[in-house]
């Protein structure tokens, strides 16, 4: 796949690294900025509330 | 077939990686954006409190309501304790459970943080001894309270917040203070809950 990917790639050796690394950061950018805050509150393995009030959390926001 | 493994270590590896990735975003993203919004919060209600009182003062929820500061955490210690106890107010810092007492009234002040990843406000919180302060700041008043005691209970057990804790059908007579936060570490199968009682009231500092 990465193989496939990198023959892919347009250019000589530098081009092809610098491009690979601008789409890894991208890559990392979009889990860090979008998938990440909205995957955290499903996992939830920190939650401090005793008796969690879900009914009035729903309708508040 | 040569290929297709090929893919699948690829793929497991890349998983990997995601994974150390989200990990590295628990500990230590989200308590950026917990730093974030506390100093949102802390300018807000220091404005909030240098404008002329008003009689009817009611935080909003998702809003600043006090100051906790814990001397045992170092003088460094100092969170703005939000109104709400939603997923949302806990990632800005410790919340207040709406409905219970406010600072210095009388019943159960009730406050509950995250243990572990939002800054781990109460991250702590398991090396409270009986005895040591817990300051709330408000407008006027910086109210000491002082830890009594501690517990481990189920998620479920609501009698910690009750007015009077641990007796849900008393009358409460004293101000107390119970901060309730998960247990062990990184789980939420119980939670960790310090209680404590007003023991003074002093004009506040700035």
């Amino acid at each position: 796949m990465y193989a496939w990917i990198w023959r892919h790639l347009p250019g000589q050796w530098q081009a092809k690294t610098a491009i690979a690394a601008a789409l890894i950061l991208a890559a990392a950018a979009v889990l860090w900025y979008v998938v990440f805050p909205w995957l955290e509150p499903k996992i939830q393995f920190d939650r401090g509330v005793i008796n969690t009030p879900s009914s009035s959390a729903t309708d508040r926001r | 077939m040569r290929i297709l493994i090929r893919n699948l270590g690829e793929l497991c590896i890349t998983a990997g990686l995601v994974m150390l990735l989200f990990v590295t975003y628990e500990l230590w993203g989200t308590g950026r954006y917990t730093r974030q919004q506390q100093d949102v919060l802390n300018k807000e209600l220091l404005k909030s409190w240098q404008a002329p009182n008003v009689t009817t003062e009611k935080v909003k929820l998702g809003k600043g309501l006090a100051m906790i500061r814990i001397p045992r955490f170092g003088p460094k210690y100092r969170f703005v304790i939000i109104e709400g106890v939603d997923l949302a107010d806990l990632r800005k810092g410790p919340g207040h459970y709406p409905g219970s007492a406010l600072p210095g009234e009388v019943g159960n002040f009730v406050v509950s943080g995250h243990r572990t990843t939002y800054s781990a406000p109460f991250n702590r919180a398991g090396e409270l001894r009986a005895g040591d302060k817990i300051l709330i700041d408000t407008r006027q008043k910086q109210y000491v309270y002082e830890v009594t005691g501690k517990r481990i209970v189920k998620p479920s057990a609501v009698e910690v917040t009750a007015p009077v804790p641990l007796k849900p059908k008393d009358k409460p007579t004293k101000p107390m203070i119970t901060l309730t936060t998960c247990h062990p570490k990184y789980s939420a199968a119980q939670r960790l809950i310090i209680f404590g009682e007003l023991t003074g009231e002093l004009p506040r500092r700035a």
